[in-house]
């Protein structure tokens, strides 16, 4: 029954949030409604870890479809975690905009049914069904993403929903495939995840090759794989932070993780290329990425571009095969969901002080705001894998996978590629923070006293500091709250996994590998 | 079912099949937005059309009801939808500069069929004899015409019309090859494509608002032009004064 409180709880909340009252009552409901969901959430996933038997809702008509094992446990558990801390952020972020009454609900209504869409995809075992939620987290971000109402906040929402919806055209096709393949295999078995492995073995390979190909491109479109990723760093920079978070840190992995599903299925398959692909277009990904990163100009471009890398990371790890290197995966799901939300609520925070997205706009954060600037530090030292943090922790587990199974040019080129991806986060974050130095010095000398006023002489500076100095804004406190929270399993999970924890990863870790 | 009218309904399917794929084509060479919204809608009940034949022939309820669904939502309800979201004018818009001119769009469309076809054949010879037929690889080439629309149209409504030739390409592969999925899930995809044409009208009667142009494809501002951005504001700023 749990399992379909998980799927209503978003729902009575986008109902509720709808009620026209006063400005603090959908603020309040979106975080009591996902505080609730993260507490089911987090009991469903520790019965698991403890050895439980799947979840399921009762089998009755379209409720037989609905079941979680420990990775759809993970991922649903990582979702409401995720969601919880942005609607925290929410309240200041968009309590400063001082938004009209009808378009703040718009927010926390258009919110409510983005998380609904994402739980619903681990909680469903039906692939179609699940292609359909798939879908539905495209739409129901759209105008989140839009929601700045700036011509280039539309422009990235329309690419992201053509784009993903290119992609879910060929997924589709994909899915459809896949059920014929089920039909020809002869299997009495219900189309789910769990009867799509019993019956992989006995599926004509080309039927399977070709769904797995399909369903491969065409998600990984969404999920913001290679040459599929021109959407990603547009929409998740110009939607609001919070709803960055959500896109970045969940959504991503949220679909990523229908596309490890089929991994079972293809390796109980004969002779399937599924790892193959996965490293190709995992390794294309983060290296991709890695160089990208050293030319972006908007921190929030900068913090998208690293999803695209973790995504090829994960993919990669998938690849590997082994156990270790799935458990690596899995680690590395949960750390990217914790780190880069936490990155993007830091980027928020940025965002609320200075007013620009440009890094070559921002210097010397640390002294405009030590919050922000310290926010902003730790995040990119997270993000990148410096030790010891969450993301560190789950990278070398990756690595050492990759030596042991001596892979080792594929575990050498994702080393060299995260190696990149670090110097070029830290060196923008680094610029942005501590950046004074440089530009400042020649001409910061009289330029800092008489703080405010721009100076007339260079030109660089004059189109840079009149955006910084209007508004040195305070963070409110609910963003600083939901830092603090998002900030405590990024230091915890480098050091320490615990034990219930441990057992779910190593659940979830054993439902890719067969 | 006798054999004579067994072979008559597959003639027709086919029949219906050609005509889907010419519907296809025409989306890919007509400049006129409303002409596009035509085609879609005959290929939509072409699609619906060769469903109820299938149905008809394999005697499976569960196509008719793909058939009614097609029929309801496809030309009722999207030409609604987008007459209540979207801005008038993305009817009367003319695409007249296109990523690339017709004749070579029909070229590049007529290698798409060629190519679908060869994706199609492995996968007829690997189903059961019931459920092969035209419609494979008429659903792919539907399916790779409609993705390449989207890859050169710069109009709202074409775009949007591209991703639903993209599902009703799908779909028509899919009445062939997995004719017995639930019904519940044929509804809940219909559904879906109801939200994506209001979505994407809501989206478009945005973008007119603010850049007074429907024509989506043309707005290019967001890109890594990392070293001349500052600068380049620096420029435009000095003109400015």
């Amino acid at each position: 029954m749990s399992v379909l409180i998980i799927l209503l709880i978003p729902l009575v909340a986008t109902a509720l949030v709808c009620i026209p009252l006063k400005r603090a009552w959908p603020m309040a409901v979106t975080v009591v409604a996902n505080a609730a969901l993260l507490v089911l959430t987090t009991n469903i996933a520790w019965r698991l870890a403890a050895g439980g038997p799947f979840v399921s809702a009762p089998p009755v008509w379209m409720l037989k479809w609905i079941s979680v094992d420990g990775l759809g446990a993970l991922i649903v558990l990582l979702i409401s975690l995720v969601a919880t801390t942005a609607a925290i952020f929410s309240i200041g972020y968009l309590g400063h905009e001082n938004l009209a009454p009808g378009k703040l609900r718009l927010y926390y209504a258009n919110y409510n049914l983005f998380i609904f869409s994402m739980v619903a995809i681990p909680v469903l075992a039906e692939p179609t069904l699940v292609w359909i939620v798939v879908e539905l987290t495209t739409l129901c971000s759209a105008l989140l993403v839009s929601f700045d109402n700036t011509t280039e906040a539309l422009e990235a929402s329309w690419k992201y929903v053509l784009l993903s919806l290119l992609g879910a055209g060929f997924a589709l096709f994909g899915f459809l495939v896949l059920f014929a393949a089920m039909q020809a295999s002869g299997s009495s078995q219900p189309y789910t995840w769990s009867g799509l492995i019993a019956a992989a073995p006995r599926m004509p390979p080309v039927l399977l090759q070709t769904a797995f190909v399909f369903i491969l491109v065409g998600l990984g479109t969404k999920v913001g794989l290679v040459p599929m990723h021109t959407w990603l760093p547009d929409a998740h920079s110009q939607a609001p932070s919070p709803v960055c978070a959500l896109l970045s840190g969940v959504e991503t992995t949220a679909i990523l993780y229908v596309i490890l599903r089929m991994f079972p299925v293809m390796q109980a398959a004969p002779n399937s290329h599924a790892d193959a692909w996965a490293i190709l277009l995992g390794l294309i990904s983060v290296g991709t990425a890695a160089f990208l990163l050293l030319q972006v100009s908007d921190y929030k471009r900068m913090f998208a571009f690293s999803t695209v890398e973790h995504m090829g990371v994960i993919l990669t790890a998938v690849g590997l095969g082994t156990s270790a290197a799935s458990y690596g995966a899995m680690q590395q799901i949960v750390a990217h969901s914790v780190t880069k939300s936490f990155c993007f609520f830091a980027a928020g925070a940025t965002l609320l002080v200075v007013g620009t997205r440009e890094i070559a706009a921002v210097r010397s954060l640390i002294r405009r705001s030590p919050a922000a600037g310290a926010a902003l530090v730790l995040g990119g030292l997270a993000i990148t894998g410096a030790p010891p943090l969450a993301v560190f922790l789950s990278e070398f587990s990756i690595l050492k996978a990759g030596v042991t199974q001596s892979r080792y040019i594929v575990t050498g080129l994702l080393a060299v590629f995260i190696v990149i991806a670090f110097f070029g986060i830290m060196l923008h974050v680094n610029r942005i923070v501590f950046g004074a130095s440089d530009e400042d010095r020649t001409d910061g000398l009289e330029d800092k006293p008489i703080d405010g006023k721009k100076h007339p002489d260079t030109p660089s500076q004059q189109s840079n500091n009149p955006i910084i100095q209007q508004s040195v804004n305070p963070i409110p406190l609910s963003c600083k709250l939901a830092l603090v929270l998002a900030s405590v399993p990024v230091l915890l999970l480098g050091v320490y996994i615990p034990k219930p924890l441990h057992d779910l990863l190593a659940l979830a870790a054993g439902a890719l590998t067969k | 079912m006798s054999g004579a009218t067994g072979q008559l309904l597959e003639n027709l399917n086919a029949l219906a099949g050609g005509l889907f794929l010419l519907a296809a084509f025409g989306m890919v060479a007509t400049r006129q937005a409303r002409g596009c919204l035509n085609l879609f809608i005959t290929q939509s009940l072409l699609l619906a059309a060769s469903a109820a034949l299938l149905g008809l022939r394999y005697g499976s309820e569960h196509l008719y009801g793909v058939a009614v669904v097609n029929l309801i939502s496809k030309p009722i309800i999207v030409p609604w939808l987008l007459r209540k979201t979207s801005p008038g004018e993305v009817y009367t818009r003319r695409e007249v500069e296109q990523v690339l001119n017709i004749p070579t769009s029909l070229l590049i469309a007529l290698a798409l069929v060629v190519l679908a076809y060869f994706l199609g054949r492995p996968i007829s010879n690997s189903v059961a004899s019931q459920f092969r037929g035209p419609n494979i690889a008429i659903g792919i080439a539907g399916l790779l015409l409609g993705a390449y629309t989207l890859t050169v149209r710069r109009e709202a409504l074409p775009l949007l019309l591209g991703v639903l030739a993209m599902e009703n390409g799908a779909f028509f592969t899919g009445i062939a090859i997995s004719r017995n999925l639930p019904m519940l899930v044929e509804l809940a995809i219909a559904t879906d494509g109801l939200i994506v044409v209001f979505i994407m009208g809501v989206l478009t009667r945005a973008v007119q608002k603010h850049a007074g142009t429907t024509a989506v494809g043309e707005l290019a501002t967001l890109k890594e032009a990392a070293a001349e951005s500052p600068a380049q504001a620096a420029k435009e700023e000095a003109l400015a004064k």
